[in-house]
């Protein structure tokens, strides 16, 4: 997914002035690494940049922010009480046959 | 920073956690009950990835928890509560779903939005639909939440695991990767093709040009 942003690089003495515009196809790659908050600053200004000056990107990132809203939308349920005693019942047969530990020690 | 999503799950919640798994090492059955209602839900949703039935998914919860209670003494509180449960959980829906569901070769990688939707010069020439306004009709909105839930469903194996632990669930990178025994690098990569995936997917069934 790590797109290269073009690079066009002007070398001047030992300097390196990279410019660097980042365009639409390379900002849909970016979008995790921006919400993340793992694009080092320099891209996320770039990226920032591309957003204010193009709506159908900023369009993008707010469609993905929408979905994710929406992945998290569930409403919780509570257990019935039938599936209250098996739990119950699960509990008290291991209390009274514990078996073997298991390696899941965390 | 764990990035977008609903509210994450509070310091509290997390002591809450550690709180019934102490109750529940001094014996107390209503402990028990409680932290399989708090979990309950997540934990279905997330072994309905992985099996073909609802059915399967409940035996996997339930066999979810018998592990969690033999592996309790051996429990050493280095990751949260959560975290660890939902490691069992997905090593025991692993293994139930390599039974159960054929293997898909699906490619986990490709770009977050189809090449030819862009000119040359890699801008847009099929700019994204729009469709979050239609979310503010309530109705349009539940079909949409159910519609995503059935996308990511879809998802090739990692990138499902990764969507339903952090958007679903709310986990942070951090508890995904542990959970998941990932790299954050490789997490971000599956998050960021997922996602793109799912939104595709609204933009297809719900965009206005």
């Amino acid at each position: 997914m790590r797109l290269r942003i073009g690079p066009r690089h002007l070398e001047i003495g030992r300097l390196e002035i990279v410019r660097r515009e980042i365009v639409c196809q390379q900002a849909v790659e970016l979008v995790t690494d921006y919400l993340e908050g793992t694009l080092p600053r320099a891209a996320r200004r770039r990226f920032e940049k591309h957003l204010a000056a193009c709506p159908h990107c900023t369009e993008y990132l707010a469609q993905i922010r929408a979905t994710i809203r929406l992945a998290g939308s569930v409403t919780p349920g509570d257990l019935t009480p039938q599936m209250q005693d098996e739990f119950i019942a699960l509990f008290r047969s291991w209390q009274s046959d514990p078996g073997e530990g298991e390696q899941d020690r965390r | 920073m764990t990035g977008e999503g609903r509210p994450k799950l509070s310091a509290v919640d997390h002591d809450a956690d550690a709180e019934l798994l102490d109750r529940l090492r001094a014996g107390d059955e209503q402990a028990f009950v409680m932290l399989v209602c708090r979990y309950r839900d997540s934990m279905l949703r997330l072994a309905a990835g992985y099996v073909p039935s609802r059915a399967v998914a409940e035996e996997v919860v339930q066999d979810t928890w018998v592990g969690v209670l033999r592996g309790l003494s051996g429990f050493e509180g280095r990751s949260s509560v959560r975290t660890w449960l939902f490691r069992i959980l997905v090593n025991r829906a692993r293994t139930a779903g390599a039974r159960e569901r054929r293997a898909v070769a699906v490619s986990e990688v490709g770009p977050a939005v189809d090449p030819a939707r862009f000119d040359q010069t890699g801008h847009w020439a099929v700019p994204p639909e729009r469709w979050i306004e239609e979310a503010d009709d309530r109705l349009v909105a539940a079909k949409m939440a159910h519609r995503v839930r059935s996308a990511i469903e879809d998802l090739p194996g990692r990138q499902r695991e990764v969507v339903t632990l952090r958007d679903v669930e709310g986990l942070s990178s951090d508890e995904v990767c542990s959970v998941l025994e990932i790299t954050e690098a490789n997490q971000r990569v599956l998050l960021h093709r997922g996602r793109s995936r799912v939104r595709q997917v609204l933009e297809t069934e719900f965009g206005r040009a």
